[in-house]
């Protein structure tokens, strides 16, 4: 029995420091509860429950299609405007929630941070996963107005999980920078929902990416990752304008902030304890 | 380092002080903080090193627990007991020296960490479950057991924000007690909950000691650390003070902080009393006559005091008052012995012992106060209140009053009846 033990050891951390991913991979129930608790309070105690995972949206569908559709008329790639509003609608909801979660959960789960150990990468992504709850209800919806509007999706429809993965991924990226900083700077969390509101006006939510002219100017607007994941999502459902260059700079600029936003945590995670 | 479970090396933590008041910097602080320090430095050298800003919450602390050990850990609030269950749970990191640890690690830091309030019992059992650090696999298979510990069996889906403030205590203790790590991590949990929940819970770690885990325990209730502990470690201002068998650190520990022992002597000016008497001398000590702050609940406990009469004349009644570590008056005892009953004392020096028999006391810290008295006319000579202390421990032999149990046992006596059974029939 003593053999079998492991042995653990602790002391100051210098220089770079390993992700420890395998430990994370570990504690993958404990995130599945985190989640699980955050959907669960989320819609308890409200009459409508989770139903409003979809008002949300579709609410904000229904302005969008009145002011950009029908006052401004904004050209929709010959899709019916409200369809292809709410289809940009859900991976924006779903960004813009994980992202605002995620930012704030460190705050918010200080109790657990000062009081027990379990790696805290799991506090951020269990926030973003949460949020992948919302987006599967409302995506039903979406579903149902494909088929109201007669739109059949085509075989593209197979790469959508890789875009709904691509804004998840964005959000926590970005969601790690900003949970870390907040821990520190609790300006941050006055600063989310600023960033949040000015973000979707830089992303193709309300309006098509094609109106973005080509050359130098795309390139610089796929640097808003969600220009191209909002891009792709519209493609894999509707059709129209498949990825393009946009979509490369998009995937390369999460990766460039995923993993520098996760060494940033891992290093600053040391001091969470302390700080919060 | 076979049977070692927990090796601490050389172990310090500087935490910021000041950290209460601007704890949440701002961007704007930090901003202008980086424009402006160089400056400062210029105008002031000495700043750029602020080294009273920090604290060291522990220093230079090495210790090292053997497998199946159960240690008190002890000290005043702000000694660094705490800080050092933090680091071995691996909440937060060392600054410098090293922790090394065999085995699965536990924390219990506060009861119910993690609970939320909108969730049913049965949920939170899972969900505290996860984040103490068990598999959902191991809940499903303690489930029942939790639930029938912590006696909620028919609020289990009733959010836990309805319940009394002891159920949710017990929920929440139910879930830790059945968290089964190799070395268990426990900080002043027991301070919560009522008495018979205490009790439940120090008879839970018994159990957890005696399958053989390594338990490091938090605490301020001296009795549990005397009751539980093979070891303790006393801790003050961040470094280890004493370590060593149970009995003699709390004993050190009580004397600190309770600023009084087992002995104190006067000079006869300044000595307590009047122009009659004065009292110069009291001390506790144990059958033996040795003195001593500390008796097993099972021997006889000497009070012995000397006074000296400065005027005679006097018919005087020593008489001494005995209160527990709660203030409860516990009684008070005077002075019977015959030959000097009613009879007028000479001038002189005087030495009076009274013995509390032993099985009497209930455990813990007990405060001697002191008087002489005259009663015809009524007049107290002196009076002094909790003068010398001691500590009366129950060692488990089994012979004590408690018998074979093991939990806290409440009350102010205890004292060791007889007990007969008959066999009447059998049926």
């Amino acid at each position: 029995m003593q053999t079998t033990l492991a042995e653990t050891v602790y002391e100051p951390s210098r220089g770079w420091i390993s992700l420890r991913l395998r430990e994370l991979w570990d504690y993958r129930e404990l995130l599945y509860f985190l989640a699980w608790r955050d959907v669960k309070i989320r819609y308890k105690q409200a009459a409508l429950g989770v139903t409003w995972a979809v008002i949300q949206p579709l609410l904000t569908m229904v302005i969008f299609s009145v002011i950009f559709g029908q006052l401004a008329k904004l050209p929709s790639d010959g899709i019916p405007y409200p369809v292809f509003s709410y289809a940009a609608l859900l991976p924006w909801q779903l960004f813009a929630g994980a992202l605002q979660r995620a930012g704030t959960s460190l705050v918010g789960n200080s109790n657990l941070i000062t009081k027990v150990y379990f790696p805290r990468l799991v506090i951020p992504i269990s926030a973003v996963a949460a949020g992948l709850v919302d987006f599967g209800i409302s995506f039903v919806v979406l579903l149902g107005l494909m088929a109201f509007y007669g739109i059949t999706p085509t075989w593209a429809i197979l790469t959508l999980p890789l875009f709904v993965l691509l804004a998840a991924l964005t959000a926590l990226a970005v969601g790690l920078w900003l949970s870390a900083l907040n821990v520190q700077y609790r300006d941050v969390q006055h600063m989310i929902p600023f960033l949040v509101q000015a973000w979707m006006y830089a992303s193709p939510v309300a309006y098509s990416a094609g109106l973005i002219p080509g050359g130098p100017w795309r390139i610089i607007y796929g640097l808003n990752p969600l220009a191209g994941v909002i891009q792709g999502f519209r493609w894999a459902l509707l059709g129209g304008n498949p990825p393009d260059e946009l979509m490369a700079v998009s995937v390369l600029i999460v990766l460039v902030l995923l993993v520098s936003g996760l060494f940033y945590f891992r290093r600053m995670e040391k001091t969470f304890a302390d700080v919060v | 380092m076979s049977d070692i479970a927990i090796k601490v090396e050389n172990l310090g933590k500087q935490y910021r002080i000041g950290a209460q008041q601007e704890r949440y910097k701002t961007l704007r602080d930090s901003l202008v903080g980086t424009v402006t320090a160089p400056l400062r430095r210029l105008r002031n050298p000495q700043s750029a090193i602020r080294n009273k800003d920090t604290i060291w919450a522990l220093k230079d602390v090495s210790c090292e627990v053997k497998q199946g050990e159960v240690v008190g850990i002890i000290g005043r609030n702000g000694a660094g007991k705490s800080t050092l269950l933090k680091v071995l749970a691996h909440i937060t990191e060392p600054t410098e020296g090293r922790v090394r640890l065999r085995g699965r690690v536990g924390s219990l830091l506060e009861v119910g960490t993690g609970f939320s309030q909108e969730l049913t019992g049965r949920e939170n059992i899972y969900l505290n479950g996860a984040i103490l650090g068990m598999k959902k696999a191991e809940i499903e298979r303690k489930f029942d057991e939790i639930v029938a510990f912590a006696e909620i069996e028919k609020f289990l889906d009733t959010p836990v924000k309805h319940y009394s403030s002891g159920m949710y205590v017990r929920l929440a203790f139910a879930v830790a007690a059945h968290l089964e790590p190799e070395i268990l991590l426990v900080d002043e949990v027991l301070a919560v909950g009522d008495a018979a929940f205490q009790k439940k819970c120090l008879g839970k770690m018994g159990d957890v000691a005696k399958e053989g885990r390594t338990v490091l325990f938090v605490s301020h209730n001296i009795p549990a650390i005397n009751r539980l502990c093979n070891r303790a470690l006393l801790f003050g201002s961040g470094q280890i003070r004493k370590s060593g068998s149970t009995l003699s650190v709390t004993n050190e520990y009580l004397n600190a902080i309770l600023n009084f022992g087992a002995e104190k002597t006067w000079d006869l000016e300044v000595a307590p009393g009047n122009d009659v008497v004065r009292l110069t001398h009291i001390r506790i000590h144990s059958l033996e006559g040795i003195t001593s702050n500390s008796i097993d609940i099972r021997s006889a406990i000497g009070v012995e005091i000397t006074f000296e009469v400065l005027k005679s004349g006097f018919i005087l009644v020593p008489n001494l008052h005995f209160f527990n570590a709660q203030g409860i008056y516990m009684f008070v005892s005077v002075d019977t012995d015959s030959e000097w009953a009613g009879k007028p004392r000479p001038t002189g020096v005087y030495k009076c012992t009274a013995f509390v028999p032993g099985n009497l006391l209930a455990e813990g810290n007990i405060q001697v106060g002191v008087a002489i008295t005259t009663f015809e006319p009524w007049h107290i000579h002196l009076y002094e209140r909790d003068v010398v202390a001691f500590q009366v421990t129950d060692t488990m032999q089994s012979d004590s009053a408690r018998g074979s149990f093991q939990g806290h046992l409440p009350g102010v006596i205890r004292p060791k009846l007889n007990w007969k059974t008959e066999y009447l029939r059998r049926t």
